[in-house]
């Protein structure tokens, strides 16, 4: 057993080590040596967590069994999960931290003795109330990322899910979250506990049915703040330094995350979570809308015009993760630079279902990554290239959202892709994007939509090259 | 008068913040997949709890309705520490600088 100052320590010093594991994410050169100090840091938070306690009987017996069923179920998945299904999988395990943090507040509730926190019915003020906000953050983050896991995984519809009466609600229900917390903290009812576990669980679920497929970057990001401030509420429970910093270190990470993916959108942090983007003027659109003629073309047309381009530029988008049409796209563009065709790719910040999506799908198909340019990087270059090649991206390339006011995306930062010689756009048909807007790229001169699967077109075009 | 232990805490909490921000700031946004997959395993350092909890039991009886719930709590936090790790591994190996192509 270790005095409780050295173990304070160590659990400063993983905090530190978490810190650096961030920090070596500021280039993918130093990146794999932050994963390296992130790991480091946990062991030695789950061996300061053992020594401290002192207790190597039955229990720590159990404790090693369950590490390992649950070590071996998440290794199983990182090995087997595609790159494709990323954004899932991240969902799906902020779900768990969530639902962990639930679970030992749960049982520090119960069991206060364990934690030094008083006697069940008299537990500390101060603990009972970071327990208990603990306890609601963690319970909120589990029941949102589910929602957001099904919503991604396709088991239930992308499309928001609204309902009369929905936002007040909402506010009444978050509003008797804080109400249960104080009645909790001045009589220390278990009933009152398990009362607010489920209002909570009943929260995260509503927050997160309105909002639809092509929000999810925010709400990824969101939850992912929210699972850093249940963990830190839980720290403070526990006293854990270790834990603290952490749950601050991702709350504030998640917070940026979601900042950037609205800027990406132009559109406020609570106009994303309120939900029902466009619902209400889409109808308007569609009626409206009158036939436009739109040239088309097929691979040996696309071939043609890139094989006589000096340089092109890709955009790829949500579409492209769809079709899987990464690996074709690398063997594309290995072609045209095997004709001395200068490629580049442009990366929007919200194109895919969660921030960095398209970068670790172009880095699967070993696309190095100094190619690939973020969208300040890179929208200059449009007017100098010779062809755009819009991949499965659609309202990120809208001109619309520059001219005019009344669009429900004007000020959204675009890809300036119009300003190509010309576009080529790979498209399933011409339904409108997420949005629900007409895009005016697809009716320009200069313009050939490709109308097929993202990864058929791009073979066939590699065969025409 | 002592100063509350809490405030201490407080302070570590408050400066994290900070901290966090400045450097998740300077993560490169081509990164920010295994951001996301690399916090989440972080945070699931909150296993300390779980292992306190899982062990509160005593020799007799390793198991109690408190400790139940830690050992759940144990086994999420490893899935995702492990998985976690794992993933951003895979993701970050992914980005070794290639040779170009010719």
């Amino acid at each position: 057993m270790i005095s409780p100052n050295l173990s304070a320590i160590f659990y400063l010093v993983s905090g530190v080590l978490f810190i650096l594991a961030l920090r070596g994410l500021s280039s993918p050169e130093t990146s794999r040596q932050g994963n390296f100090f992130g790991i480091l840091g946990m062991i030695i938070a789950v061996t300061v967590t053992f020594l401290s306690t002192g207790n190597f009987s039955t229990g720590f017996i159990f404790v090693l069994i369950f590490i390992l069923i649950g070590g071996s179920i998440g290794a199983f998945i990182a090995y087997k999960i595609p790159m494709t299904a990323m954004p899932e999988l991240v969902a799906g395990f902020h779900s768990l931290v969530g639902l962990s943090a639930v679970f030992v507040a749960i049982s520090a509730f119960l069991n206060p003795e364990a934690f030094n926190l008083g006697k069940p019915g008299n537990i500390k003020l101060g603990s009972l109330i970071e327990m208990s906000i603990g306890a609601a953050v963690g319970a909120i983050t589990f029941s949102g990322s589910v929602i957001a896991f099904l919503k991604l995984q396709g088991i239930m519809s992308g499309s928001p899910i609204t309902f009369k009466g929905q936002h007040p609600l909402n506010a009444i229900i978050l509003i008797s979250i804080i109400v249960l917390i104080y009645l909790l903290c001045s009589t220390q009812s278990s009933h009152l506990f398990w009362i607010l576990l489920s209002v909570s669980f009943l929260i995260g679920f509503l927050l997160i049915i309105p909002i639809g497929g092509a929000d999810m970057p925010v709400v990824i990001s969101m939850l992912n703040s929210y699972s850093g401030w249940a963990a830190a509420g839980i720290g403070f429970t526990l006293e854990n330094t270790a834990l603290i910093i952490t749950g601050a270190l991702v709350g504030s990470s998640g917070a940026i995350l979601s900042y950037i993916m609205c800027k990406g959108m132009n559109r406020s942090f609570f106009n994303v979570i309120l939900g029902g983007f466009g619902a209400t003027d889409k109808t308007a659109n569609n009626s409206s809308k009158e036939q436009r003629p739109v040239k088309s073309g097929n691979a040996d047309d696309a071939a043609f015009l890139m094989k006589n381009a000096s340089s092109v530029i890709i955009v790829p988008g949500y579409g492209m993760a769809v079709a899987q049409a990464q690996h074709a796209l690398r063997e594309m563009v290995d072609t045209l630079k095997k004709n001395d065709i200068k490629v580049s790719y442009a990366i929007h910040p919200v194109a895919g279902r969660m921030p960095g999506h398209m970068n670790v799908l172009l880095a699967e198909a070993n696309v190095p990554y100094d190619e690939v340019f973020e969208l300040e990087e890179i929208n200059n270059d449009f007017a100098n290239a010779d062809v755009a090649f819009v991949i499965g991206a659609n309202d990120v390339t809208n001109p619309v959202a520059k001219t005019d006011p009344q669009s429900p995306i004007y000020g959204m930062p675009v890809l300036d892709v119009e300003k190509c010689k010309s576009v080529l756009f790979v498209k399933r048909s011409l339904s409108p994007g997420y949005a629900g807007i007409d895009n005016d790229l697809f009716y320009k001169e200069n313009t050939l939509m490709l109308f097929a699967d993202a990864k058929k077109m791009t073979e066939d075009i590699t065969k025409n090259l | 008068m002592e100063i509350d232990p809490l405030i201490f805490r407080l302070s570590i909490f408050i400066l994290s913040i900070f901290v966090g921000y400045y450097v998740v700031w300077s993560v490169t946004p081509s990164l920010h997949t295994p951001l996301m997959s690399v916090t989440n395993a972080i945070s699931s350092v909150i296993i300390v709890g779980a292992i306190i909890a899982g062990l509160s039991g005593n020799s007799d009886t390793v198991f109690n309705t408190s400790s139940i719930f830690g050992f759940l709590a144990i086994a999420l936090a490893a899935v995702n520490i492990f998985g976690g790790f794992l993933v951003t591994q895979r993701m970050l190996a992914m980005y070794k600088k290639k040779k170009k192509n010719k």
